[in-house]
């Protein structure tokens, strides 16, 4: 049975169809990457699988269990957790409250319980050093940082992460490549959607490919990237 | 004990800490603060209780409002209601009931938090000015309820009489103890409850922090959306606060009316007294901080003591003072003083640190 399983589903803005029609399975243990244009609806999809907004049809499943109309903060528990496109960090709490208080509430941790975990995680994404400095006080690209880090501290099963390296220099983006691997290799669930299709390519086994809301290829990267489809909608994106 | 922020090598835990040295300080301070306090009804004399009284209720309002507006980012402007349904309870358990009249003031706390959860279910429906406006509004359907009711004055409203003033509990004990005369005796009663309810707000607020629950409302309050996305149920924990905090107010409610011993609607659901002044000297003092409103309520107290004499003029200054602090002090005068000297007296931050093992 996959992880995630998505079926017929549909998100309409108005006139705009943000989700048309989608259908996926993630299975557990899988990398899978998501590109495609400006408004095509990646976000939307995760905000869908997150519960941040309900579609107007289909349904989601987590384990086999149907998800599609439990709030965000039961999908959270259930092992759902995502980095936002644009960092929503807990600006007046410092970077180790903003994980401590995911874990407590995402897991049902003890604070003391959580110190533990949270330490590593902050370890592991090099932000140790900021551990208690408010989060409002973050670069760009510590915020980056923090997104990752924070949906860590509720140990997810299934890690939804929303362009994650944009902005990053050639050498952190190796970094994070690096750091997503390893989690992968720990054996947390990854969907990534990114711009920067070589960070992406490096680290996923599978990629799909939306335009206007919808899923118009799917199957190993080099494969996907070299479809005439593909690569038409891809010029000028990626250089 | 060595303590740094990066692992070295070796083996040892993260923990978290919480205190400060100045906390410690602190907090013996305060104890001996409160001592002093609780021993006042044997050196002062009755007006300087009666004043006390005054400064205790409105901090613990002013710690309640806070808590709402400051740290869950419910800005209520519709707190009277419980103020004036709390003393309205009072009146009716005592007048109506015959029940001692402290036994009264925790029933209304009681009674005010099951008043809460229906009026949360219209308020919370609203967000932002809408929410403010909406629990205004339901202040002012309370104040029109309890205009109806007979037994309790209607509109003009109703008074204690001295069999049930004079009746709170323990009044003979104090009387004897501290060889003072039954109106004496009463308000030296009213103090010390006004100083528990005080002291116990301020604490509970703290406690509420200090908890699992207390780290989620920083949280909700920076972003709602990526608070529910750790975990967190955003609805049940605003809930909570409203509640507990309805249920506050309605004891600092029936506190305030059985020292008043007169009630009348205009008066117990007086947006100007119980919202308005809180809102004053919460901003004044420093919302989101538990030393702000006691900053605050000082301030409050001084300005009305010297200027109140002059009416408008003193309201003007109010305004004027908040407004100035609004805009040069944001987080107030207490937020201003611990930037700059680094002050954290409660401390509820958590801090990461890196222990050796032994
Ligand atoms: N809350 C919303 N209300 C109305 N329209 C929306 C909303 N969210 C997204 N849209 C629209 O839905 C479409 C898909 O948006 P979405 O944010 O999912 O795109 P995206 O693929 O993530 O784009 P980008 O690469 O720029 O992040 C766009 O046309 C967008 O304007
Ligand atoms: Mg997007």
């Amino acid at each position: 049975m996959p992880l995630l399983e998505i079926h017929g589903l549909r998100k309409y803005f108005g006139s705009v169809v943000a989700a048309d029609d989608i259908e996926l399975a993630v299975e557990s243990g899988e990398a899978l990457g998501i590109i495609g244009p400006n408004g095509a609806g990646k976000t939307t999809l995760f905000n869908l699988i997150a519960g941040r907004l309900f579609p107007d049809a289909g349904t989601i499943r987590l384990d086999g269990r149907d998800i599609t109309s439990a709030r965000p903060h039961e999908r959270c528990i259930a092992g759902i957790a995502r980095s936002y496109q644009i960092p929503q960090p807990f600006e007046t709490l410092t970077v180790f409250e903003n994980l401590l208080v995911a874990a407590v509430h995402g897991r049902h941790k003890t604070e003391a319980g959580a110190a533990q975990l949270c330490g590593q995680v902050l370890e592991r994404l090099g932000l140790l050093r900021r551990a208690n400095a408010l989060a409002g006080s973050l670069t760009l690209l510590e915020r980056k940082r923090l997104e990752l880090a924070r949906a860590l501290a509720t140990s997810p099963r299934l890690l939804l992460l929303d362009e994650i390296a944009g902005g990053l220099t050639e050498s952190e983006c190796t970094e994070l490549v690096g750091t997503i691997k390893e989690l992968h290799a720990s054996g947390v669930t990854i969907v990534w959607i990114e711009h920067i299709v070589h960070a992406l390519t490096a680290a996923v086994g599978r990629l799909i490919v939306l335009n206007f809301g919808r899923k118009i290829a799917e199957g190993k990267p080099a494969a996907v990237m070299g479809s005439p489809d593909v690569r038409q909608i891809y010029i000028g994106i990626e250089a | 004990m060595a303590e740094q922020n990066k692992p070295l090598a070796g083996a040892g835990h993260y923990r978290i800490e919480t205190g400060t040295p100045v906390s410690l300080m602190a907090a013996v301070g305060t104890l001996i603060v409160v001592a002093l306090l609780a021993a006042l009804p044997l050196f002062a004399g009755r007006d300087l209780l009666e004043n006390m009284i005054f400064v205790l209720y409105m901090l613990a309002l002013a710690q309640c409002w806070n808590l709402l507006a400051g740290y869950t980012g419910l800005v209520s402007v519709g707190q009277q209601a419980f103020v004036g349904l709390g003393g309205y309870i009072l009146f009716a358990l005592t007048l109506i009931a015959g029940i001692d009249p402290l036994v009264a003031i925790i029933l209304a706390g009681a009674i005010s938090a099951l008043f809460a959860l229906p009026t949360a279910l219209i308020v919370f429906r609203l967000r932002g000015a809408y929410f403010a406006i909406g629990t205004w509004v339901v202040a002012e359907v309370y104040r029109l309820s309890f205009a109806q009711f007979r037994q309790l004055g209607g509109g003009t409203g109703t008074s204690l009489g001295p069999d049930i003033t004079n009746a709170v509990f323990a009044i003979d004990r104090v009387k004897s103890l501290l060889d003072v005369r039954t109106p004496a005796a009463r308000d030296i009663i009213s103090y010390w409850a006004a100083l528990a309810l005080a002291v116990g707000t301020t604490l509970l607020v703290y406690l509420i922090l200090r908890s699992r629950r207390g780290l989620a409302l920083g949280a909700i309050r920076d972003s709602e959306e990526a608070a529910a996305s750790v975990g967190i149920d955003n609805a049940r924990v605003k809930l909570a606060v409203y509640v507990i905090a309805a249920a506050v107010t309605g004891m600092i409610g029936a506190l305030i009316y059985l020292q008043k011993a007169r009630i009348s609607p205009d008066a117990a659901f007086s947006v100007l007294d119980w919202t308005a002044y809180v809102i004053f000297i919460v901003v004044i003092g420093g919302i989101g901080t538990i030393e702000g409103p006691i900053l605050g309520t000082l301030i409050f107290y001084l300005m009305q003591n010297y200027l109140a004499s002059y009416g408008a003029v003193y309201l003007i200054l109010l305004g004027v003072l908040a407004i100035l602090v609004m805009l040069f002090a944001p987080k107030g005068l207490w937020g201003y003083l611990s930037q700059s000297y680094g002050l954290e007296l409660l401390p509820i931050r958590r801090r990461l640190v890196w222990k050796k093992d032994q």
